[in-house]
């Protein structure tokens, strides 16, 4: 499970390390906390993200509102592109794998990104799995949609939860949705008794520590963060006052208007989510947000959430 | 705001930089080893503190927040005037004088004299766990997890190494400054937590003592 370690020529103190631990993964994810993660399509957009204040950045070939314009089947980025995000910033680098691809997920490792989205935006390549996170060091985030759907991948070596909301359309009613969906389905959990938590694991069709964990610690054993459809500062301040510890922005960024001016105005509502004066501050000249799509319009073939099980 | 005016020597006030990183964490250990912690995310929060922990994170992003908010300069003055401050990873970073490798426009409180050097010991995938003895700390060594994780590239005379591992410094302290390259907050453990909020404890009493004035130690 774990990879070679660093070598240990001159260790002082203590015993071999290890990598790819439980700790390790939900620890990395501990330090985006509060922040903002942002979908970049090339090292340029990268550098005005780490600029603007974002924890980490998403390398992606096409921002999910293109994934939706363009149509046919997304995969995995180009590994060149990828690399060329590496170099270019210092903050970490996620990429996306297509759901239960798990070779996509082995070729990202080996290109040292420092978190793997087994994503629902991309094209899923299996309709029954998922990949089987535990046989990587790197980490891995997945989306939910609720409570049972979060644990489920949990059990599968998540290290990382995002809410799914409804990617590339600027509308953060689906975020919402799920958000209030996973907060809700904790909070009810934590007045159950024993014997009500095993019933709850088979409705939930979620392993019974893990819904134990759960119910007695009041939030999942890993960071949840919300993605999918925050557009403005306020969104972003939204989601973080319905209990998302940060957020994933997506098509929101780079399609607007004035994306460096934007990305800086969403790390600060992130920040102060709780502070209505800062989020007007921030709210401020921004520019055009990118045009929205009504979630209702959109067919159930288009609708990424459905994406995963 | 005051700060209140009770002896800070049973429980001190000790803030939580919450720009962003794992500052819950943080909060639930000082809470554990009976301090009380408070998050610090505005000037007027910072002057009511005795002492500050400045949580692991991303420093670019906690650097660029603290500029954007007016909070880079309040605190630089308070680890001037000697208020005690301990950092984990990021927050090591941000209590350094210097850093190798500083992306454009990143800028630390300072109050170490040491130089780092940003994400050392390499990307997530060298992430890792080291058990490590760490001067100071008692009853066996400490479980160490480094997460893209900074070291000490070098010291100045002032500045006491607490624990190496791979020969680079990874824990230290100056005077009421203490820095590690790992995250304590991780693990459970607060011994490490429990040894700042006692260095905490002590120089509030010395402050109220001698009210005010010279800082100790440095």
């Amino acid at each position: 499970m774990s990879s070679t370690p660093p070598s240990t020529s001159a260790a002082t103190s203590g015993t071999a390390p290890e990598t790819g631990t439980a700790r390790v993964k939900r620890g990395m994810a501990e330090q985006l906390k509060g922040g903002v993660i942002m979908d970049v399509v090339t090292p340029d957009q990268a550098k005005i993200a780490e600029d603007a204040g974002a924890v980490a950045v998403m390398a992606l070939e096409r921002v999910p509102a293109d994934i939706r314009k363009d149509g046919g089947v997304a995969r995995m980025s180009d590994p060149d592109m990828i690399e060329g995000i590496i170099e270019a910033v210092s903050i970490p680098v996620m990429a996306k794998s297509r759901i239960g691809h798990f070779v996509e997920a082995q070729v990202l490792q080996a290109l040292g990104v420092d978190y793997i989205d087994e994503s629902e935006v991309l094209t899923p390549a299996d309709e029954v799995n998922h990949s089987d996170k535990f046989a990587f060091t790197t980490p891995f985030v997945c989306g939910a949609t609720n409570l049972g759907e979060a644990l489920r991948r949990i059990a599968e070596g998540a290290a990382m939860i995002r809410s799914k909301g409804e990617a590339g359309t600027g509308n953060v009613v689906e975020a919402v949705r799920h958000m209030r969906q996973i907060r809700g389905e904790i909070a009810r959990l934590r007045g159950y008794d024993r014997n009500e938590l095993y019933a709850a694991a088979k409705e939930l069709r979620a392993p019974y520590e893990l819904v134990a964990e759960v119910a007695a610690a009041g939030k999942l054993p890993v960071v949840l963060f919300s993605a999918g459809g925050v557009a403005t500062p306020a969104d972003a301040a939204l989601m973080r006052q319905l209990g998302a510890e940060g957020v994933f922005v997506g098509s929101g960024i780079f399609k607007s208007g004035d994306p460096a001016k934007r990305a800086a105005a969403i790390v600060k509502a992130t920040t102060f989510y709780d502070d209505p004066k800062v989020i007007a501050d921030a709210s401020r000249a921004l520019g055009e947000a990118m045009v929205g799509i009504n979630c209702d319009d959109l067919p159930d073939s288009q609708r990424y959430a459905s994406r995963g099980w | 705001m005051t700060s209140p005016t009770t002896p800070a020597a049973a429980s001190p006030t000790i803030g939580v930089l919450a720009l962003q990183g794992d500052v819950r964490e943080h909060l639930a250990a000082l809470q554990a080893v009976g301090a009380r912690p408070v998050t610090v995310r505005r000037p007027e929060e910072l002057a009511a503190v005795d002492g500050l922990v400045i949580p692991g994170g991303e420093s670019t992003t906690m650097s660029k927040l603290a500029a954007a908010f007016g909070l880079l300069e309040p605190l630089r003055s308070r680890v001037r005037d000697g208020m005690p401050a301990y950092g984990s990873c990021a927050g090591m970073i941000m209590l350094a004088d210097k850093i190798l490798d500083p992306r454009s426009g990143q800028e630390t409180i300072g109050g170490i004299d040491m130089i780092v050097r940003r994400n050392a010991f390499g990307r997530q995938n060298e992430s890792f766990e080291a058990e490590l003895d760490v001067a100071g700390v008692p009853g066996g060594p400490v479980q160490g997890v480094f997460i893209r994780a900074p070291w000490v590239e070098s010291v100045g005379a002032r500045v006491e190494v607490l624990a190496s591992y791979e020969g680079h410094p990874v824990a230290v302290r100056q005077g009421d400054l203490v820095a590690t390259a790992f995250h304590p907050e991780l693990t459970g453990d607060t011994r490490v937590h429990r040894l700042f909020a006692e260095l905490v404890a002590e120089a509030a009493d010395v402050a109220d003592s001698d009210d005010g004035g010279d800082s100790p130690g440095r």
